[in-house]
């Protein structure tokens, strides 16, 4: 059990280099946010990993903060992208 | 028993993410990017809230961890929607092997209007008064200038 959970949070931070490679390289701006989504959507999931590690049940409550505040992230770049002015990628 | 249905979600939720992850840096254009990275994404999160509610087996904790999944599963097909959508205003460049593009002939990314290809003569006579109608949405002044 224990071995299954320190490689699951190898496999994510693994995951979490590559978003940031990405991230990085991104050539465009929308790029960029999909990969921030994501990175979001990952810190979800290695919360939940973590709430079974120390099995504290409140971190769930993080996972649900983390996901409204990842998705209202989304929501407004997509605007910015929509509605903002000149851009520089 | 229990222990070894959690260690399965834990390990596939974990490589499904892995996989989200590669995905995301090896394809080539913005939307098959986010084909990887919503799909396998919410697939992760939902199996690794599924595995913590397996582990506490507490009515509470699995309320939250569904009111979790269906969160996700909500708001991932919107947020992908919104930046899709934004992508193509903004003229984020599209592979070169993509098969199909409907909007590209229909679309005129100035004014914002997306024709059908079956107006009558009298619609088009109006569209083409209408023309100086100032957009709501900007596009980027970068593509403009080439």
């Amino acid at each position: 059990m224990q071995f299954v959970i320190y490689f699951s949070f190898a496999t994510m931070s693994l995951a979490m280099v590559i978003i940031f490679v990405r991230l990085i390289l991104g050539p465009t701006l929308p790029d960029r946010v999909v990969a921030l989504e994501l990175l979001a959507s990952v810190i979800v999931a290695m919360i939940g990993a973590y709430a079974i590690y120390t099995d504290t049940s409140s971190f769930i409550d993080v996972a649900i903060v983390a996901a409204l505040t990842a998705f209202l992230a989304a929501i407004g770049f997509a605007r910015f992208l929509e509605r903002g002015g000149p851009r520089d990628d | 028993m229990i222990d070894w249905i959690i260690m399965l979600l834990m390990l596939s939720s974990s490589i499904f993410i892995l996989l989200a992850a590669i995905g995301i840096l090896r394809l080539p254009d913005l939307l098959t990017r986010m084909h990887a990275s919503t799909k396998a994404g919410a697939l992760g999160i939902t199996l690794m809230m599924v595995a913590a509610s397996f582990h506490f087996f507490d009515s509470v904790v699995m309320a939250k961890s569904l009111a979790v999944i269906i969160f996700i599963l909500i708001t991932a097909p919107i947020a992908a929607h919104a930046i899709g959508r934004a992508g193509y205003f903004v003229g984020v460049p599209i592979w070169s092997k993509t098969v199909k593009d409907e909007l590209i002939n229909c679309y005129d990314p100035d004014s914002h209007r997306l024709m059908s290809g079956l107006e009558t003569e009298e619609e088009l006579e109006v569209y083409r008064q209408n023309l100086d109608y100032k957009p709501r949405i900007r596009v980027s002044s970068k593509d403009k200038k080439d």
